[in-house]
């Protein structure tokens, strides 16, 4: 097994379309990689250069001590799980799934052992003599996660493969993904905008944007200390609260309400962030609390989706997560903000203040 | 279960809707088909003052040894065989080229396709003027190549003949196969080929395993189409030998014109006709089972 990295890979379509900008990843075996971003941030660019279907316009590819970039893709041992799936219409499951192996000339055999043993444990078992034009989408979706399993290759790379499920399926076949890939040794690329999937799948994440890292770490160190803005407010449902304020003094002013900046803060402008579940009813002892009207509450069964005007300034809008059974009223509701749940960016350069 | 009068009433109006159509199909196809097929039992020519005798099967007995008959049957099969061929492979050829991303394929697509949408007959015409012996640009060309010492009668002999009728249609038709399997390489994802390439596919791999087998459908409709035409070719033959030199790019269509409209013996045409039908109809139906069965196969 071996580990994959990725060297000052660029990609530039021309002067000013440049998908991948100097990108330097490693993923060591037994990890599980999540490139997330918004559509257009580079993710399935990435996807295409470790697979050598698109050739990098700078940088390496390397496997263990290999360099892969030179290699056409059947000679890197990547499996790859497309979002289409892209199953061979005219073979049966069985051939889909073995294709890779008899291309590689493995005795009848083995090819034969592999198929069964990756069919079992996909529950493929009654479905291999059918066609893909005869499976459901979640069926689909299980002989494509076969056809990478039954390779043992070197590195794994998944491209969106949940985005053409219902969402029902979508979350048991998420769940089904990550006891699979629990006992895969080799390293593995999984490519997503849904920040979920991210969240619930890795042991690592890169979130990406134009083309470039805005941040790599544990899923839970990205959704605990985000890098910057761009990363606070895509990673987290629903969505960070962002003030960009102004500070007078060591203070910045929020509507009617003030607030201290923590200790050593230079910047003139800041951006003040706090996720909607950890803004709560107040409490004895809280500080800093601010109030305002509540104009729309949208119930999310176990919560409330509470959305209010910042007391003298309309333009702040804060939302809330409050427990369904907490009672409040809509008039004046005073929400209490943890000092340590607050998170502050440089206003110029939207980075996180230390 | 309750009657469905939803369907019901949708089949009354579909059989109301394509009444016209079958009344019209009736009257141009199964009309003159069986007419012909009646008349294959009569004696009807110049030693019968043009008035029909019945005279049972004497029209296919003689048929049977007609030599003629046979010679045509043979060019025909020769002249559909071989076009087919060549237009199948090259029509494969023009469609993977023209699938292929390049500056100017529009235009190139609309090009090529066409010679297939100028009349044959202007086209038989053309080409007979190119294998033109004194003033042809085919003997020009070898000339100054060097290639042949004086000029070639190339429409006056038998084997040269049939080549240059051979070649004619398959400049004009390869066209249309292309376009046709164009359509059908359209319809192939590019995932397909990337997932293919991921396994470890060479390209030639990929053709095989991947092109070839998601494109037969389109191959089968190809064959179907170019064979019936081709069987049945007239124009082109006529206007560019008119059938000879002697007999050597005689084709079924030509013989059976010669024989109601030449010779005036439309009992022993509607004979020749009636022969010729059901050959072609046969072959058809067999590639029409074929296709049928390859369907249920990829289904």
């Amino acid at each position: 097994m071996a580990k994959l990295e990725l060297q000052n890979l660029t990609k530039a379509y021309s002067r000013d379309i440049v998908p991948v900008k100097k990108l330097n990843l490693a993923v060591e075996d037994n990890e599980f990689l999540t490139l997330v971003g918004p559509s257009g941030c580079g993710k399935s660019t990435i996807l295409r250069l470790i697979a050598g279907l698109d050739q990098p316009t700078e940088g390496r590819v390397m496997i263990g001590d290999r360099d892969v970039s030179p290699l056409p893709p059947g000679d890197r041992n990547i499996a790859m799980v497309f979002q289409s799936y892209a199953l061979y219409p005219h073979m049966t499951v069985r051939d889909n799934v073995a294709s890779g192996l008899k291309m590689r000339h493995l005795p009848a055999g083995d090819i034969q052992k592999r198929v069964q043993e990756v069919s079992g444990v996909l529950g493929l078992d009654p479905l291999l003599d059918r066609k893909p034009a005869k499976l459901s989408g979640g069926q689909r979706q299980r002989v494509a996660l076969a056809r990478a399993l039954v390779r043992n290759p070197d590195v794994f790379l998944l491209d969106e493969p949940l985005s053409n499920l219902d969402a029902l399926l979508r979350e048991q076949v998420r769940a089904d993904l990550k006891q699979i890939f629990e006992d895969q040794k080799s390293p593995i690329v999984y490519v997503t905008h849904d920040q979920t999937e991210a969240m619930t799948l890795s042991t690592k994440v890169a979130v990406l944007s134009e083309g470039h890292l805005q941040q790599l770490g544990h899923p839970h160190d990205i959704y605990k200390t985000p890098a910057n803005r761009f990363v606070a407010s895509f990673i987290g449902s629903p969505q960070m609260n962002l003030f960009p304020l102004s500070r007078s003094g060591n203070d910045v002013a929020l509507g009617d309400f003030r607030l201290p900046l923590p200790g050593g803060v230079q910047a003139a402008s800041v951006i003040l962030g706090i996720r909607p579940e950890h803004l709560r009813l107040p409490q004895e002892g809280d500080a800093h609390i601010v109030s305002g009207n509540v104009f729309l509450v949208e119930n999310l069964g176990m919560h409330d989706l509470v959305s209010l005007k910042v007391q003298g300034d309309p333009s702040l809008t804060l939302r809330a997560l409050i427990s369904a059974d907490a009672s409040w009223s809509k008039e004046n509701l005073k929400l209490a903000l943890p000092p340590e749940s607050i998170h502050w960016f440089d206003g110029e350069t939207e980075q996180r203040l230390k | 279960m309750t009657r469905d009068y939803i369907r019901e009433r949708q089949q009354r109006t579909g059989w109301l809707l394509v009444a016209p159509a079958l009344v019209l199909l009736l009257l141009v196809y199964a009309f003159p088909i069986l007419r012909a097929f009646w008349l294959s039992f009569f004696t009807e020519n110049l030693s019968t003052n043009l008035e029909p005798v019945f005279s049972g099967l004497d029209n296919y007995a003689q048929l049977v040894q007609d030599g003629r008959f046979w010679q045509s049957m043979r060019n025909t099969a020769v002249f559909t065989v071989l076009t087919l061929i060549f237009e199948l492979g090259l029509g494969l050829i023009i469609a993977l080229s023209l699938d292929q991303a390049f500056r100017g394929r529009g235009l190139v697509r609309t090009v090529a396709i066409l010679p297939w949408a100028l009349p044959t007959a202007l086209i038989a015409l053309a080409w007979r003027w190119i294998f033109n012996t004194e003033f042809g640009v085919w003997n020009d060309i070898l000339l100054r190549l060097q290639l042949i010492a004086s000029p070639v009668n190339w429409l006056g002999d038998p084997f040269w003949a049939m080549v240059a009728v051979i070649a004619a249609d398959v400049w004009k038709t390869t066209s249309f196969v292309a376009i046709l399997l164009l359509a059908g390489l359209q319809s192939i994802s590019q995932d397909l080929y990337e997932a293919h390439a991921l396994d470890g596919a060479s390209p030639w791999q990929s053709f095989r395993q991947i092109t070839l087998p998601l494109i037969a459908p389109q191959i089968v409709i190809a064959m179907l189409f170019r064979f019936a035409q081709s069987f049945g070719i007239f124009d082109l033959i006529q206007v560019m030998t008119g059938g000879g030199p002697g007999g050597a790019t005689e084709m079924v269509s030509i013989y059976i014109y010669a024989a109601v409209m030449r010779y005036l013996d439309f009992g022993y045409g509607a004979a020749l006709v009636t022969v010729t039908f059901l050959v072609l109809v046969a072959i058809v139906g067999l590639t029409w089972l074929y296709l049928a069965r390859l369907r249920a196969k990829t289904e």
